[in-house]
């Protein structure tokens, strides 16, 4: 075989160079962020923590085809041991943004670290938006 | 055979290179408009569709002329057409990439796109534009490329093609009546509900699409050594006379249609588009110019191939003259008056006129200048392996 | 959807008996099957008005709701309508855009002529001349534009026969807006917050690129409350809203009683908002 050394380091430099996305990542990225527990002292979600963590985007999906498709309208009903009964409507205005109610300290922490870039804010608004217009 | 495309003389380079660089300002504008939104065209609430919607009309109806050629040659074994079918099914190509192109610019939400695949809904007329337009897209680019290859090997093409040879024609019959549909079906718009807007866009599309492959064939003979036959050409003018015969009679039934019966929603896109429509004291007729400039057009085009026929005379000049009159009369009858004028006036009878901003034209030259890029890399081919055979 | 698939299957069995005489058929039958199961609006059945009123055609079953809109509450009160048209958009987080071109508007005001081309002639008595009409979508039982679009982002609710808005999915191709016979859509040609002054929280906006328009207040029938429109209006009757398809409704009651004309019949896409001229 000729020029072994050439073609095989070439192919290193080839490989490292088209995976510098992942190497970036990995050095950038540190640890994972601790997203900002609700302001309002709420210790109780509409679904347990993990499923939440991991599935909020389904469970968000689910909820907007009830409501915009099905006129599925009904509440959901949380019983928090520090506020009491809390009731919801579907939709993440109505129930996320009411207990976490800073998006950048909840939801945009984790979004960025994962480079998930949800277009859930170009419609729907965050607390601090509403309060920027005049309210009704 | 894609190496064909990158050797040529200098024109040829000048030719893709100015081609490029109105390529490059399109997605600049694209660009613009992709950041802002539709806003920066100068489509409104009231007319809805503009360039875009009217330039893709008409290229549906250029990819679906190349049946003209397909058909003679394969249906009834018409062999002067040999050298120019291909010319058919690759003009088809590109007008069907221009056809998408547009379709993506005139989306509000591009990225959603796909959603049309994700919730097929068989009801809707854009569905199934979709399909047949990328049916007819694939089925080019398979029969165009097998039967390329098989002559630049000379043997004869393998029999499975004919196949689907066979199934493009309905197809390209498909495309343009599928695109009607989307305007034929519609409750309230007048202009466009008439039974005979799928048989006009034939018609006129049986014109468009051999009269551009006319075109195209005489700037090759000048520049690109490839002759496409006298024989064929002087078939060829026939075909897009009886065409625009055809055609230019469907429209005049519109119009009588409109003011013999008088009724006033049959009339009014006619008189917005030939006579200027009046509307409270005030006279719309943005488009009047460019349509008697399209009538003139539609019959000195008409005049040139008769007297070609009834003297007995073919000269080339004389062809090329009459062609490119009856490609422009016609793209100002589909690829202007027909989309805009469907929106004038609008359901609640008020008239708001459009006029396409510089970005929105800068996007559709943009586009243009893509189709013809890739119809002149796919000419290339197709004359660079008949040089090959020849030799 | 059942009725629409038993209509479709009675047509395509009797077309394939009659042959072309078959539809006329059907739509005889169509109109005797719609009285023999007392269906409401009797008093318009009958109706020899040109153009072929909805009322006696075959229409689906369930809950439909709809619209009456008293022109005589009106007349004499065009500030009655500005807080309706106000009341909705306000609770809808519509943009208040200026320029014609890229306006959007889900309830506003026109003219009689412009609101009932079909309607008009030249010898209209003064109230309907000088007059605004309050325009919106018809919510019809029989929709063009759901026909239109390609990605069911805009249908009817099976429940209450709403034509719905799914913003999530509309690709912005505007085809419905090109089939609407009403020209009730919108399209948000640019980011509409800007033009937004001030918001409801409890609704959404929405983003660029999408169409948009009245959804007979869903969201506001979801928790019990009226359409903000009529709720702005309350006490004056002006806008009555309610179930077409329940003859006890207080809607068909005024449609049994009232002569109610209807926005482009001929269209065929059976409107449910009336008005009472």
């Amino acid at each position: 075989m000729f020029n072994k050394s050439l073609i095989l380091g070439g192919l290193a430099v080839f490989v490292l160079l088209v995976t510098t996305p992942f190497w970036y990542g990995l050095l950038k990225a540190g640890p994972p962020p601790t997203p900002e527990p609700p302001p309002n002292g709420a210790s109780v979600c509409v679904a347990p923590v993990e499923y939440m963590r991991s599935s909020h985007m389904k469970l968000l999906d689910v909820w907007r085809d009830e409501v915009i498709r099905e006129a599925k309208r009904e509440t959901i009903v949380v019983n928090d041991p520090k506020l009491g009964t809390l009731e919801f409507g579907k939709g993440l205005q109505l129930a996320c943004m009411d207990c976490h109610s800073n998006k950048e300290q909840f939801c945009d922490s984790c979004h960025e670290y994962v480079s998930a870039r949800p277009d859930c804010w170009t419609c729907h608004m965050t607390p601090a938006e509403i309060a920027s217009k005049e309210a009704l | 055979m894609i190496e064909k495309t990158l050797k040529g003389k200098p024109a040829y380079w000048i030719w893709l290179a100015i081609l490029a660089s109105v390529i490059a300002v399109g997605w600049a504008c694209y660009f613009r408009q992709y950041v802002f939104g539709l806003g920066l065209t100068g489509m409104s609430r009231d007319v809805s569709w503009g360039l875009y919607i009217s330039q893709f009309t008409f290229l549906v109806g250029v990819a679906a002329g190349g049946l003209m050629l397909v058909l003679p040659y394969y249906i009834h074994n018409y062999k002067e057409f040999g050298r120019i079918t291909i010319l058919g099914e690759f003009l088809a190509i590109s007008a069907l990439v221009m056809c998408l192109m547009f379709i993506m610019a005139d989306l509000g939400q591009p990225l959603r796109g796909l959603n049309v695949i994700f919730y097929p809904t068989p009801y809707s007329m854009l569905f199934w534009d979709m399909c047949v337009l990328w049916g007819y897209l694939l089925l080019n680019l398979l029969c165009g490329w097998v039967i390329l290859t098989s002559e630049r090997k000379q043997v004869p093409p393998p029999k499975w093609i004919y196949f689907f040879v066979a199934i493009s024609i309905p197809f390209a019959v498909s495309i343009h009546t599928v695109t009607a549909m989307l305007y034929c079906g519609l409750p309230g718009r007048h202009f466009w509900l008439s039974a005979i807007i799928a048989p006009r866009f034939l018609a006129s599309a049986f014109a468009a699409g051999p009269s551009l492959i006319l075109i195209a064939c005489l700037i090759m003979r000048k520049y690109a050594n490839f002759d496409a036959g006298e024989t064929a050409m002087r078939k060829l003018t026939t075909i897009i006379m009886y065409a625009v015969i055809i055609n230019t009679f469907f429209f005049l039934l519109e119009f009588f249609v409109g003011f013999y019966s008088e009724v006033p929603g049959h009339m009014h896109s006619l008189q917005y588009l030939f006579f200027g429509l009046e509307h409270h004291g005030e006279v719309y007729n943005n488009l009047v110019p460019f349509m008697w400039i399209a009538t003139i057009f539609n019959f000195v085009g008409l005049g040139v191939f008769a007297y070609m026929k009834i003297a007995k005379v073919f000269d080339y000049r004389l062809v090329g003259f009459g062609s490119v009159l009856v490609f422009l009369a016609l793209w100002a009858d589909k690829g202007l008056g027909f989309v805009f004028a469907g929106f004038v006036p609008n359901p609640l009878e008020e008239v708001t006129e459009y006029y396409p901003t510089l970005n929105e034209i800068g996007i559709t030259l943009g586009i243009w200048a893509t189709g013809i890029l890739l119809l002149t890399l796919l000419y290339k081919i197709a004359i660079g392996v008949e040089h090959e055979v020849e030799q | 959807m059942n009725n629409k698939r038993r209509k479709f299957l009675k047509m395509a069995g009797a077309t394939v008996l009659a042959g072309m005489g078959a539809p006329v058929l059907v739509k005889l039958h169509g109109t005797a099957q719609a009285s023999a199961d007392s269906e409401p609006a009797p008093a318009h059945a009958a109706d020899s008005h040109g153009g072929g009123h909805g009322h006696g055609e075959e229409q689906n079953a369930g809950i439909r709701l709809g619209m009456v809109i008293d022109m005589r509450k009106f007349y004499d009160d065009e500030a009655l309508l500005d807080e309706a048209i106000a009341a909705c958009h306000l609770a809808h987080n519509v943009p208040d855009i200026d320029e014609r071109k890229s306006e959007i508007k889900w309830i506003w005001k026109t003219g009689y002529g412009n609101a009932f081309p079909d309607h008009s002639h030249n010898r209209r008595s003064g109230s309907v001349e000088n007059s605004a009409f309050p325009v919106l979508c018809n919510h019809c039982d029989n929709p063009s534009c759901v026909k239109a679009c390609p990605t069911k982002a805009t249908f009817v609710m099976e429940k209450n026969g709403i034509v719905s808005m799914d913003y999530h999915r509309c690709i912005g191709c505007r085809f419905c807006m090109a089939a609407c016979p009403y020209g009730a859509r919108s399209f948000n040609w640019q980011d509409p917050r800007p033009f937004i002054t001030v918001y409801n929280p409890e609704f959404p906006g929405r983003n660029r690129g999408v169409v948009e328009k009245c959804n007979f207040c869903s969201e506001r029938l979801g928790k019990g409350l009226e359409p903000a429109c009529v709720e702005a209006c309350a006490g004056t009757g002006a806008i009555v809203f309610g179930d077409l398809n329940d003859p006890e409704s207080e809607i068909s009651k005024v449609l049994h009683e009232e002569f109610t004309i209807q926005r482009r019949p001929a269209a065929g896409t059976r409107p449910s908002v009336f008005y009472i001229v």
